[in-house]
């Protein structure tokens, strides 16, 4: 497997650990954070941070993938 | 005549000649009508796309869920969050094959990937059989939203009557290209109706969603954790189901077949990342849910939360509005179920099933008889039979996320064969089946499609390693 894709792949598995994987962990009402349970708050700020996850994926792959052939 | 009523049609009538209107230079072949020629950027797939996540479920059910169950609404928030992570990694591989051999639908895939054509009817018919009563609920959605923003001055069955045939006459005229273009309407009526209800309806009520969360927290707590108000919805089942339907949400045939549209798989990739953002609007739509709750406690059916809060709070031109995002919210995703369903049956069961020798002339000529076909079925079952495929619905996640294996090993796995796929995808369904019969879903504790999807990997990946290794029809 090539580097970029390997490294794109671990940050992929990132928001199914935090939104699915942690949930046991995270099934609470306290601290209430900026208004919202803690639980909705957690949930909300990974929903948030996942584009930028992929974001960063985007930006490895095309850093350590050699270039192909214009797609 | 009342305001609402005028706004409602008006916008039904204008999406509809918009949609229409898109597909008017464009020489109506297969390749155009299916996947737009795969000529669309990144807006139009970004549209396309968010037309196919946001439907009138989500604007009900999102909202119905936090009012009736509390906590296991969120999953709605979550799930589209992973299914687009998945499609950051599989779209653009799949693209790539689609472009490469021409590919137009799901079952396309199967035909290529495995050289068959009887797995390519067999993921047809399963795919038909889950869009079916999909397109049953957007439906019913739609008519809910007019009767009640009209005042009941509308009958459900015309609303539905009206709207949908004109839906289907956008599909026949302009394919894809015309639903794309409806999704513009679509989403600037929706955001805006989100936006201004889920902010405005908790300060209206509480001065703000912080201080409505206070309340909530003193009077039901219980909601605002796992399971909340449904016991049976325990955290490792909301686990098995955002697996299933994260995994599965792409696997749909109409989501999987627009990912062809697009222009190159770079577009697709980068859609796939700014996508998630647009899941953030479905907080809003829980705020609506959860005021409900505190505000018009004791509604039979918590579906009607959304709409019976802003009947009670907003002016009745207002209502027209939320009725005319409503209806078009509907109108979108059942014009890419139909679209797709027609394809599957004319291009995949017809032609792969019963006459390959069939011209692609010919194949589009019957795609667009085929939406006929499904207008008047689905008519018929949406008036008189409103109950009757219900039950079926529970079979639609469930089912598609079946087809994942065979797809994600056919792109990336050399050793996977035709074989393993079938048996994996019998055994899958069976099980599915199975379990919601016999009326063990949750299984376990677990989501029955979960359940299905172990036993459907692990035969396709032992059957695989003990036939014969073959590439099918890729090169």
């Amino acid at each position: 497997m090539r580097k970029g894709t390997k490294l794109a792949l671990i940050l992929g598995a990132i928001p199914f650990v935090t939104l699915v994987f942690a949930l046991p962990l995270v099934n609470r009402i306290e601290p209430v954070i900026l208004g919202l349970p803690f639980l909705l708050f957690w949930i909300l700020s990974w929903v948030i941070l996942t584009p930028l996850i992929l974001f960063v994926a985007y930006l490895l792959e095309k850093k350590y993938n050699p270039p192909e052939e214009e797609d | 005549m009342n305001l609402a009523l005028i706004i409602i049609f008006t916008t039904i009538i204008l999406s509809s000649f918009l949609g229409i209107y898109a597909g008017r230079k464009v020489k109506m072949n297969l390749e155009n009508w299916t996947v737009g020629g795969r000529q669309f950027g990144i807006i139009l797939i970004w549209l396309l796309m968010a037309g196919e996540i946001y439907t009138t479920f989500t604007f009900l059910g999102a909202s119905g869920w936090a009012y009736s169950k509390g906590a296991p609404t969120f999953y709605i928030l979550i799930y589209g969050a992973l299914a687009y992570t998945v499609s950051f990694f599989i779209l653009p591989a799949l693209w790539k094959v689609g472009k490469r051999y021409g590919l137009h639908t799901q079952p396309d895939f199967f035909i290529k990937r495995y050289d068959s054509r009887y797995l390519g009817v067999l993921v047809a018919l399963i795919g038909v059989v889950c869009i079916i009563p999909y397109l049953q609920l957007q439906l019913k959605g739609l008519g809910l939203i007019v009767q009640v923003a009209s005042n009941g001055a509308v009958d459900p069955k015309v609303a539905i009557g009206i709207s949908f045939v004109l839906t289907c006459a956008f599909v026949y005229t302009s394919g894809i290209k015309g639903t794309a273009w409806v999704a513009i309407v679509k989403d600037i009526l929706m955001i805006l109706a989100v936006f201004i209800v889920g902010i405005g309806v908790p300060h209206i009520y509480f001065g703000g969603f912080g201080k409505m969360f206070r309340k909530l927290i003193e009077q039901k707590p219980d909601f605002l954790v796992f399971p909340g108000a449904a016991p049976q919805m325990n955290v490792l089942w909301i686990m098995s189901t955002l697996l299933v339907m994260g995994l599965g949400f792409y696997m749909w045939p109409h989501v999987f077949g627009s990912a062809f549209s697009a222009k190159s798989a770079k577009i697709i990739k980068r859609n796939a990342i700014i996508m998630p953002f647009y899941q953030i609007p479905i907080l809003l739509i829980f705020m609506v849910g959860f005021t409900a709750l505190l505000v018009i406690p004791g509604l039979e059916d918590g579906d009607m939360a959304f709409l019976v809060l802003v009947n009670k709070t907003y002016p009745s031109w207002f209502m027209g509005f939320i009725g005319a995002a409503g209806a078009v919210t509907a109108m979108v995703p059942s014009a890419i179920l139909v679209l797709f369903a027609s394809t599957l049956l004319a291009k995949n069961v017809c032609q792969a099933g019963f006459k390959p020798q069939m011209s692609e002339e010919k194949v589009m000529a019957l795609s667009r008889f085929m939406v006929l076909v499904i207008m008047v079925f689905a008519l018929v079952f949406a008036i008189f039979f409103p109950n009757e495929l219900v039950p079926l619905l529970i079979f639609g996640y469930n089912g598609v996320s079946q087809f994942f294996p065979g797809v994600v090993l056919g792109l990336f796995w050399k050793r996977v064969t035709k074989m393993g796929v079938l048996c994996g995808l019998v055994a899958g369904v069976t099980v599915v089946i199975i379990l919601i019969l016999s009326k063990n879903d949750p299984f376990l504790g677990m989501n029955a499609g979960f359940v299905g999807l172990a036993v459907n990997s692990f035969f396709a990946i032992v059957v695989s390693l003990m036939t014969k290794p073959s590439n099918g029809g890729f090169k």
